[in-house]
């Protein structure tokens, strides 16, 4: 018996692909625009987004999906806190957010009521990269301490960015870091990045990324 | 990275495409993945030896063609191969760059048997 060979071609991540455009196709539906953030562990991804919601809270109606792999809710409690809705999806010990796990979360949240989905990704540089969850940018944070040649040792998170913060640079008077170098690697795997430097921790630069998130909501409502 | 999640689609794939031939048997997966493309041909040897178990899977060669990645500049045109990290164009050394080879990732084709009745 000899063997038939049958051509398939066809991406490995094909079904996630697939779930992840019906992500998008519910958000569009009911006018939600979204992020997904990327980031370490410890990059400051929560306080990130609590800082947002601080600055947008007046004029936008924020909700929020947060990735983890343990069943924990810390990070889901501070953002009830603070009063916008959250919902917490645990991973079970996968390293990344799939487009299936981010449909599940999608049904428990209010949808109609949200303007601004914000999803929190597993702090992870390598394997969220791979895994397209139907959302409308993609957010990278990059911590100061955590050094300046992370874009050179993980290219594949940077490559599929459409937009970069720089956070905790209070901290760069006491640590090792040049932001030549780590732009430098930037422009090489996504030139032109928009980028902002900022720190959630004293609000220096936090302005720029608010008003520029405001005009990504009004060209995104525009053209519907 | 998380070879376990790509060795399940794999498998999904290749069961999906074996049933609509009428397969008895899938004796090799060809795979397509580019160079910048992370993944661990080993790991996912492993995963598969395990999860294909038990389905007319089990037991196929996994054969991975891998794409060197070749990148071209956009100032000069320059088309350049890289080793392991992203470099500026040698030529000019401009950082813009685009990625034209190395990105791929996919089930290229399967190899199966079918009853010899069915053959004829």
């Amino acid at each position: 018996m000899s063997a038939i060979r049958v051509p398939v071609v066809e991406k490995i991540l094909s079904a996630n692909d697939r779930m992840a455009n019906e992500n998008r196709n519910l958000l569009n539906e009911n006018n939600v625009f979204s992020i997904n953030i990327m980031a370490s562990p410890g990059a400051g991804k929560t306080s990130f987004i609590l800082q947002t919601i601080k600055h947008l809270s007046d004029s936008l109606k924020i909700g929020v999906i947060e990735g983890d792999t343990a069943p924990v809710t810390i990070d889901a409690d501070k953002i009830i806190k603070a009063g916008m809705p959250a919902v917490q999806i645990n991973t079970g010990g996968d390293c990344h957010l799939e487009a299936a796990m981010l449909s599940d979360g999608l049904k428990q949240l209010p949808l109609k009521e949200i303007d601004v989905l914000i999803v929190e990704n597993v702090g992870n540089l390598i394997c969220p990269a791979a895994w397209y969850l139907g959302t409308h940018i993609n957010l990278l944070i990059a911590s100061v301490p955590e050094g300046d040649d992370k874009p050179y040792k993980y290219p594949n998170i940077y490559r599929g960015l459409d937009v970069l913060i720089i956070n905790k640079t209070d901290l760069t008077p006491y640590v090792e870091y040049n932001i030549d170098y780590f732009r430098k690697g930037v422009e090489l795997l996504n030139p032109g990045l928009i980028t902002f430097p900022l720190s959630c921790r004293t609000g220096e630069g936090v302005d720029a990324w608010i008003d520029w998130l405001k005009e990504q909501v009004n060209q995104y409502r525009q053209g519907k | 990275m998380h070879e376990l999640s790509v060795t399940e689609n794999i498998l999904s794939l290749a069961l999906e495409n074996a049933q609509k031939n009428n397969a008895t048997k899938v004796t090799s997966i060809n795979l397509v993945i580019g160079q910048l493309s992370s993944i661990v041909d080993d790991s996912v040897q492993f995963y598969w030896d395990t999860i294909s178990e038990g389905t007319i899977c089990f037991g196929a060669k996994l054969n991975f063609q891998r794409v060197p990645a070749m990148l071209k500049c956009q100032d000069c045109e320059e088309e350049y191969k890289i080793a392991s990290q992203l470099i500026p164009c040698p030529k000019c050394g401009s950082y813009r760059a685009v990625i034209i080879k190395g990105e791929e990732f996919y089930l290229d084709s399967i190899e199966i048997e079918k009853d010899s009745e069915e053959l004829q």
